[in-house]
């Protein structure tokens, strides 16, 4: 009688069990593959607390003085490149957020193809798409306003697209009762709802842009990367420690300001 | 503008073969208040919406003074969809919009797309929108947003808005489910009162067989899609409601 009442309990079926060791073992085999693949020097490995160090002892004091010969301009320059690149990709994002919302646009190929579009822009790394964008305009803020632009058209439109699926269907279905066209519906039944959303994503990806821009000039596509590459390749280790500092507390300002807004926004 | 109206052989089937409405057949003379009851899933909420498109029926005619709405598409659906009104169990209020702007989108299928953006509606428009929240009984709420209201003032502004229109019918979905019983009786009170004030005849669908007796002048009752009672309130028998409901236990 007791026998019978000592059931067994296991979390897991014998199959998942095995299904789960398995897992394990290929995570493992995968970590193992991928240190193999990077060929790490070991002459390098050992001596990188010494280079590190003495990069920073290269780096210090910083030259402020050079902020005002040749960071100022950039660092405005950058601001620019990315508040310009947002504008500019919500111009393109809102309409493919409001074909791939499949809420609005009923065809679904319509909808696959604004999500294919959506996937290619974020798909491609900013960096890329300023090469790409070098290679064509030339050098410049130019390509670095495209290169933002371009790489955040993917995530605002993603981001927008969502909030619009999420907006509840029964202001819509007021506005088809009362006869609304098209474009009042969208004005006064679906922006409101997604109003918060929307400057939201916008604050987010301004943030998100400034830090993106910061790093362009590498690829020659305007802003304070410039002064950064510059700086390195001359090996002013000290001017390149007052481009980081600024970087910085150009990316903590940004940072304070979204909170601050989107705070007041929501 | 009478609002008369004619329903000749509707049928809905959501899934082909298991129609929700079957063979409806009913005629509106474009005066009172009239209550469709019967159990949920029995198909009210999809006949009432067959009658303004905002569900498509399978097959059948809805004439509104004489013109047939069902095969309308695009601008001819919108024009025809000005002059019914409609209120919602829910409400559907655009929730972040203050009061006086829901109202006012009672006026979307009239007033071009500029003035709506830069909420320069008619003097005319902003003047009904005043005298219905007066007559709704919200005259201060005008500038609060709608979700700061409860569920009785978001159904006030659900019929104000309806009534924004001028329709020449008032379609009600369940405007009382979603109400505390007594709210749900003003809020009964206040629609035909209204509409009757206005002329506008209004066919309401809803749960509640007193308040149906109670207000309505005409009572149709459904059950499985088909129409098993069709009269004024007194002739209204507990066999009906049999009829309507099925067993005889809960009455």
């Amino acid at each position: 009688m007791s026998a019978a009442l000592e059931r067994e309990w296991s979390r897991f079926t014998p199959r998942q069990r095995i299904g789960r060791w398995f897992l394990w073992l290929g995570l493992v085999a995968a970590c193992v593959w991928a240190v193999r693949s990077i060929e790490i020097i070991p002459e390098f490995l050992a001596d990188a607390p010494e280079q590190m160090a003495d990069l920073l002892v290269r780096m210090w004091p910083p030259d402020l003085g050079h902020y005002r010969g040749g960071v100022h301009d950039a660092l405005i320059e950058t601001l620019h490149i990315a508040t310009l690149g947002t504008v500019l990709s919500f111009t393109m994002a809102v309409p493919l957020a409001l074909l791939a919302a499949r809420n609005v646009c009923r065809a679904p190929p319509l909808n696959a193809l604004a999500n294919l579009l959506l996937v290619a822009s974020r798909s491609v790394n900013s960096l890329v798409w300023a090469l790409l964008f070098v290679a064509v305009f030339g050098p410049g803020a130019l390509a670095g306003v495209l290169a933002i632009a371009f790489r955040s058209v993917g995530f605002v439109g993603k981001l927008l697209a969502e909030a619009i699926e999420e907006t509840p269907r029964g202001p819509m279905e007021a506005m088809d009762a009362v006869g609304a066209p098209w474009g009042h519906r969208m004005l006064k039944g679906l922006w409101p709802q997604v109003q918060p959303a929307f400057w939201g994503v916008a604050l987010f990806r301004w943030d998100i842009n400034v830090r993106e821009s910061a790093v362009l000039g590498l690829v020659g596509a305007g802003g304070i990367g410039v002064a950064l590459d510059d700086a390195i390749n001359f090996f002013h280790w000290d001017r390149v420690a007052t481009i980081l500092l600024a970087i910085l507390v150009v990316v903590l300002v940004a940072e304070v300001v979204v909170t601050r807004l989107r705070k007041r926004l929501i | 503008m009478s609002g008369g109206l004619s329903i000749r052989g509707l049928s809905k089937a959501y899934v082909p073969g298991k129609p929700v409405l079957r063979d409806i057949n009913l005629d509106f003379d474009g005066q009172g208040v009239t209550a469709i009851i019967g159990p949920s899933g029995t198909g009210k909420s999809t006949l009432i919406r067959c009658i303004n498109r905002l569900v498509e029926p399978t097959s059948g005619k809805v004439l509104l003074d004489g013109q047939d709405l069902v095969p309308l598409r695009g601008r001819a659906l919108r024009l025809a969809r000005r002059r019914i009104g409609m209120v919602f169990q829910e409400y559907n209020l655009v929730e972040r919009l203050a009061v006086m702007e829901n109202l006012l989108s009672g006026r979307l299928g009239y007033v071009p797309l500029w003035r709506a953006w830069l909420r320069r509606y008619p003097q005319e428009d902003i003047d009904r929108a005043f005298a219905l929240l007066d007559a709704v009984g919200l005259p201060e709420h005008a500038t609060r947003r709608a979700d700061a209201l409860s569920g009785g003032q978001r159904q006030r502004v659900g019929i104000a808005r309806a009534l924004m229109q001028r329709p020449a019918l008032l379609l009600a979905d369940e405007p009382t489910s979603s109400l505390d019983p007594r709210t749900a009786v003003e809020v009964m009170e206040l629609l035909t009162r209204l509409a009757g004030e206005q002329d506008v005849p209004v066919i309401v669908n809803i749960h509640n067989v007193e308040l149906a007796k109670r207000y309505c002048g005409r009572i149709i009752g459904m059950h499985q899609g088909s129409i098993v009672f069709d009269g004024p309130p007194e002739k209204l028998m507990p066999e009906h409601l049999t009829l309507i409901y099925g067993g005889e236990d809960w009455m």
